[in-house]
């Protein structure tokens, strides 16, 4: 999991984007990353999976990833080429997914709220920093807990346990 | 010294299974597993993340729970191929806990029948439903594929101690009115999010007028506000419940008298009425009346339907079935209105059979299935074209999750969905159930 998120455009959503829409139920019928990548936002957004090529960073609000534990929700996101997503807050199950296929998330109500779609992004995610290069606003994120961190150096939560770390 | 703070029944449970003698709000700790539960969705991930693990053998063969319910009966061939992936999984690790064919059912109304869960253990599933088995006294929550991999292979997860919202509840309910009612009134008082990161404690001198089958249907629903867990205190209905399911010995954790609670709701389930939520989220709350209704006030009005489901992890127990039943016993279900009536199990389905509840649905004009989770997340048997609405027993109501992202799922009882087949429209169980006439209202 990288720690320095390279300037690009945001993608910018509202409050509780759910798993259900991240990747329809309707697509679980298989498990391959790259045909469910194809459907990711699609029935709030039909054009993430195209500005996903370019903009790597997703804005949301509160909430981001209620629903259902489905997985697929952060792996088709990572999928697309996501490297970060900051919202105001992140449903629970989805806020551990993400850390355990090593896609990182922030939580940084500010930042979501000074945001515009299509807004210049960059992060320093070892030295806890968010930089909105549009607006020229910096903000400061909460480090993580010792134990997210070695799941992040690790490369997740699987890579965790097989090199001992959960014994 | 400073004054030590007392736990709560869900940081009791957690410290007991990280082996600590207390652990405080906010706390990362490592505990011991009693049960990991995947489905036909969320496994097929898991084994591929257990297999890149380079693991060869599950923690423990007889606590693993795998139930092929979401797209099974198998509804196409790569559902077919998921399935067959898990069935393999199963036989090759000699998983005591495959549910599959005859043996299915949710996976959430078969746990707790089956004995595989009992109070005080700390139970991990790959389905967000999970927290159902709080109301058995047990921490219980919904995890990814990748914590049910790990937990499979090494009996351990991660979980950080979470913080407390108290429901106290006092009363007892209506007739006619459920702890779906209750569930649903919460979830529109607090928001999707109210309880984020926190557990939800039931408690309270009206928890003893609550079935299994409601409490059941309360935790299960914690979720939809955001929760960790939702747990009721173990009490003497627990403790026959979980003997006549054969399950393990409980271990009965209390909260402490001096627990902190971040928030205290008091609810009295005499006061709760009939609540139905609104699209596309299950917070939109809504009663049939306008008078001091505890959701503010935001009535149903006119809501014509063309599908009712009744079943899932939330209503598909005997009991709700039988409640359904009583209301559409002898009548018939509005003209154009399709009554899907789905048990969540087996032994449901028997039961049903035997006590002739099918024979009522079916003579109303509804359709029995065999068990699935179905419609209730678009997947199938039941699926909603564009503009079509349902009135659904089930627990989420987002954008498409019954089908076209322009179909509307409304979240409700099986006595309000009961009375909205009959009527065709969304409506009320207190007074279709007072009709006389033994004909249909349509």
């Amino acid at each position: 999991m990288t720690s320095f998120i390279a300037r690009s455009q945001v993608i910018k959503y509202g409050d509780n984007v759910d798993t259900d829409v991240i990747i329809p139920a309707r697509y679980l019928n298989t498990s391959d990353k790259k045909e469910l990548a194809r459907h990711c936002m699609e029935d709030i957004d039909t054009s993430f999976v195209e500005r996903a090529k370019t903009a790597n960073v997703i804005v949301a609000g509160k909430n981001f990833g209620c629903g259902s534990s489905r997985e697929h929700a952060p792996v088709v996101i990572k999928e697309n080429g996501i490297a970060l997503i900051v919202a105001a807050s992140f449903a629970r199950i989805f806020y551990r997914n993400a850390f355990n296929i090593g896609l990182p998330i922030v939580e940084c109500a500010e930042a979501v709220s000074d945001a515009d779609d299509a807004d210049e992004f960059s992060a320093d995610l070892q030295a806890g920093t968010l930089t909105n290069h549009t607006k020229d606003k910096h903000y400061e994120v909460v480090a993580y807990p010792e134990f997210i961190q070695q799941i992040i150096e690790a490369g997740g939560l699987s890579k965790l346990a097989q090199s001992g770390g959960l014994d | 010294m400073a004054q030590t703070t007392g736990m709560t029944m869900t940081q009791k449970i957690l410290a007991h299974a990280a082996g600590l003698e207390s652990v405080e709000v906010g706390q990362l700790l490592l505990a011991n597993l009693s049960h990991v539960l995947g489905n036909d969705i969320t496994t097929p991930l898991a084994i591929n993340e257990f297999r890149s693990m380079g693991a060869t053998e599950v923690f423990d063969r007889n606590k693993i729970s795998l139930v092929m319910d979401h797209f099974a009966p198998n509804k196409d061939i790569k559902a077919a191929a998921q399935c067959k992936m898990c069935r393999e999984f199963a036989a090759e690790m000699s998983i005591d806990g495959f549910y599959d064919g005859g043996a299915m059912g949710v996976e959430h109304v078969i746990l707790p029948e089956k004995g595989r869960v009992t109070a005080g253990d700390v139970v991990i599933g790959a389905d967000s439903h999970t927290c159902t088995y709080g109301a058995l006294g047990a921490f219980s929550t919904g995890v990814g594929s990748t914590d049910m991999a790990v937990g499979m292979k090494t009996g351990k997860a991660w979980f950080k101690v979470p913080a407390a919202l108290r429901i106290v509840l006092t009363g007892s309910l209506p007739k006619w009115v459920s702890g779906k009612d209750v569930i649903l009134h919460l979830i529109g008082l607090i928001g999707v999010g109210g309880a984020l990161y926190q557990s939800l404690e039931f408690c309270g001198s009206g928890v003893a007028s609550l079935s299994m089958s409601e409490r059941l249907c309360i935790c299960n629903m914690a979720i939809e506000a955001g929760a960790k867990n939702g747990i009721f205190p173990v009490d003497e209905q627990t403790l026959a419940f979980l003997t006549e399911a054969g399950a393990g010995t409980p271990q009965v954790f209390a909260a402490d008298e001096n627990a902190e609670y971040a928030r205290t709701i008091e609810i009295d389930l005499s006061s709760m009425v009939p609540t139905v939520a609104f699209p596309h989220l299950p917070e939109n709350t809504r009663t049939f009346e306008r008078a001091d209704t505890p959701t503010g006030g935001a009535v149903i009005g006119e809501v014509p339907i063309d599908q009712v489901v009744i079943g899932s992890c939330t209503n598909g127990r005997l009991e709700d079935l039988q409640i359904a039943a009583s209301i559409l016993r002898g009548r018939t279900v509005a003209p154009g209105v399709r009554v899907l009536i789905i048990p969540g199990s087996q032994k449901v389905y028997l039961a049903a059979m035997e006590q002739g509840l099918l024979k009522d649905f079916i003579e109303a004009g509804a359709l029995v299935s065999t068990p699935t989770c179905g419609p209730c997340l678009g997947g199938h048997m039941g699926i909603l074209a564009a503009g079509e609405r349902a009135v659904a027993t089930t627990n989420r109501n987002f954008v498409g999750r019954m089908g076209h992202v322009a179909s509307e799922v409304y979240l409700a009882s099986p006595a309000v969905a009961a009375a909205s087949a009959l009527a065709g429209k969304i409506d009320d169980p207190r007074v279709v159930a007072k009709a006389s006439s033994m004909s249909h209202r349509a």
